[in-house]
């Protein structure tokens, strides 16, 4: 799958959670841009994991402040799976 | 969930302002929340004085007479004369403390059959005393899940827990609280001959709700992972002879580490790991929770072992405890209020209030009326509900539960809550 594919799959699986209509762009930030809350981050999260069949660890996500970076290191973890 | 106040159990970052050289800024923001909710004129939730306790069940609070149904004293031996008594020849013939670790100076006569008591109690060939429950977790999990390794863990697990996982630097992989498929598939995805540790907890102190481990253990097995369950608020109360739930969900062979506290059921202070893996006994030389801290005192660990032995009796408390909570469920049920379980599971009770203005309202009235109970609010609640939470004592009378549920009534209605 390339990059654009998962981007797109993962614009599909935001949705439910972008409750203010943020408009989605690389350097839109889960926790300022989104105001996602840690119970929001692990439904999420779970979401993405669940379509993907990878595992993104809490070490993983903390190294994940924006949309860009979420597209990189899922691309990056389902090419490995 | 538990004792957060202004944080939850899963830590937090929390952001610097830029450009500003204090650094007790970054807690404006809390400072803020905690001045706004005195200036209501409440009392001050979070900083009660008992100044004279009476028994297990009542204490002079802020001036009053009130019955406590807000602490972990679960099976009521904080005054158990044959516990004082433990304890107080301890301290006659051994001293206040120990002054050193556990490895050097710090380990007495009374460490050794504190061991031995949690060995007895738990059936189990290792135990390992801590100073506190909070370092038994830090230091078991941080010492057997290191870089490399994965953690499988609820998303509900206490502060201590998640501590553990930080320090260790294991892969931190949580899961939607009590889900059993949620569970299942992250420990399918781990990658192949990584180390795995699935880490539960018997009792969930918010809700008072328990894991499902009979199904959780077996698939953690199934997976080839490790099991450690933290049982600190079901010791010496849920299953036959007080080993947890664990013990009542029939699993207690399949799983490696059992952690636990004194601090509830025993009624002292300081934890512990109990385990039958052949090779647990060097963990006291590499775990450095352990290592590098003072040893309990040898008054402590001698009321601990002497509570801990009168615990295996205790099957008489333990069933009226059980009368208890499902007297207070029924009776709080009854009255209207919403619970946080729909059947009483442990030895806590989660009343769920509407909001936090409302609960902090019915806390300084129950308190007014002479009853204490949890506050527990956001951020440190799931799914930021505020909570009263109960937690019955197995000294706590029929009768004092009838009370207790006249008071209950009484500020419901006078707060509008019911």
């Amino acid at each position: 799958m390339d990059r654009a594919e998962v981007d797109t799959k993962i614009r599909a699986l935001i949705e439910p959670f972008n409750k203010k209509r943020v408009e989605i762009r690389e350097e839109t930030t889960f926790q300022n841009d989104l105001e996602f809350d840690s119970l929001t981050v692990m439904d999420f999260v779970a979401e993405i994991e669940d379509e993907f069949d990878i595992i993104i660890s809490m070490n993983q996500q903390a190294e994940i402040e924006n949309y860009g970076q979420l597209v990189d290191a899922v691309h990056k973890l389902q090419a490995d799976a | 969930m538990s004792e957060g106040i202004s944080q939850p159990d899963q830590p937090q970052p929390i952001e610097a302002h830029a450009g500003d050289k204090d650094l007790f800024s970054k807690f404006d923001d809390i400072i803020a929340l905690r001045e706004g909710l005195l200036s209501q004129g409440r009392e001050d939730p979070f900083n009660l004085v008992m100044e004279k306790v009476l028994s297990p069940t009542r204490a002079i609070c802020n001036g009053r007479e009130t019955i406590l149904l807000g602490t972990y004293n679960y099976m009521g031996m904080t005054f158990d004369p044959d516990v004082v008594e433990a304890g107080k020849q301890a301290l006659a013939d051994f001293g206040t403390g120990t002054t050193g670790s556990r490895v050097l100076n710090g380990t007495y006569q009374g460490h050794k059959e504190c061991e031995e008591a949690l060995r007895d109690f738990y059936q189990m060939d290792h135990a390992m005393v801590f100073s506190t429950g909070y370092q038994a977790n830090l230091g078991i999990i941080s010492t057997i899940a290191g870089k490399g390794d994965y953690i499988v863990l609820d998303i509900d697990s206490h502060a201590s827990i998640w501590d553990g996982c930080a320090m260790g630097q294991a892969e931190v992989v949580p899961f939607k609280h009590n889900d059993i498929e949620a569970m299942e598939k992250r420990l399918k995805r781990i990658p192949e001959g990584a180390g795995k540790l699935v880490i539960l907890e018997g009792v969930y102190s918010m809700l008072g709700d328990i894991a499902p481990l009979k199904e959780m253990v077996a698939i953690a097995k199934k997976y080839g992972a490790m099991v450690l369950v933290d049982e600190a608020h079901s010791m010496g109360f849920i299953g036959e002879n007080g080993r947890g739930v664990v013990e009542d969900a029939g699993v207690i062979d399949d799983v490696d580490f059992i952690i636990g506290t004194f601090s509830k059921s025993v009624g002292t202070v300081g934890g512990f790991c109990v385990s039958n893996h052949p090779k647990f006994e060097i963990m006291r030389l590499v775990c450095r929770p352990y290592v590098f801290t003072a040893s309990l005192p040898p008054s402590v660990v001698a009321t601990a072992a002497t509570s801990i032995r009168k615990l295996m009796h205790g099957s008489n408390k333990r069933a009226h405890l059980w009368e208890n909570s499902k007297n207070l469920h029924k009776g709080l049920r009854d009255l209207g209020f919403k619970l946080g379980t729909d059947e009483p599971q442990s030895a806590i009770i989660a009343v769920i209030m509407p909001d936090l203005e409302k609960g902090a309202h019915m806390w300084e009235t129950l308190i007014r009326n002479g009853l204490y109970v949890n506050l527990a609010r956001p951020p440190a609640t799931p799914a930021g509900m505020t909570l009263l939470r109960c937690s019955l004592c197995a000294e706590h009378s029929e009768e004092e539960v009838g009370q207790i549920l006249e008071i209950f009534e009484k500020s419901g209605k006078e707060t509008g809550i019911i």
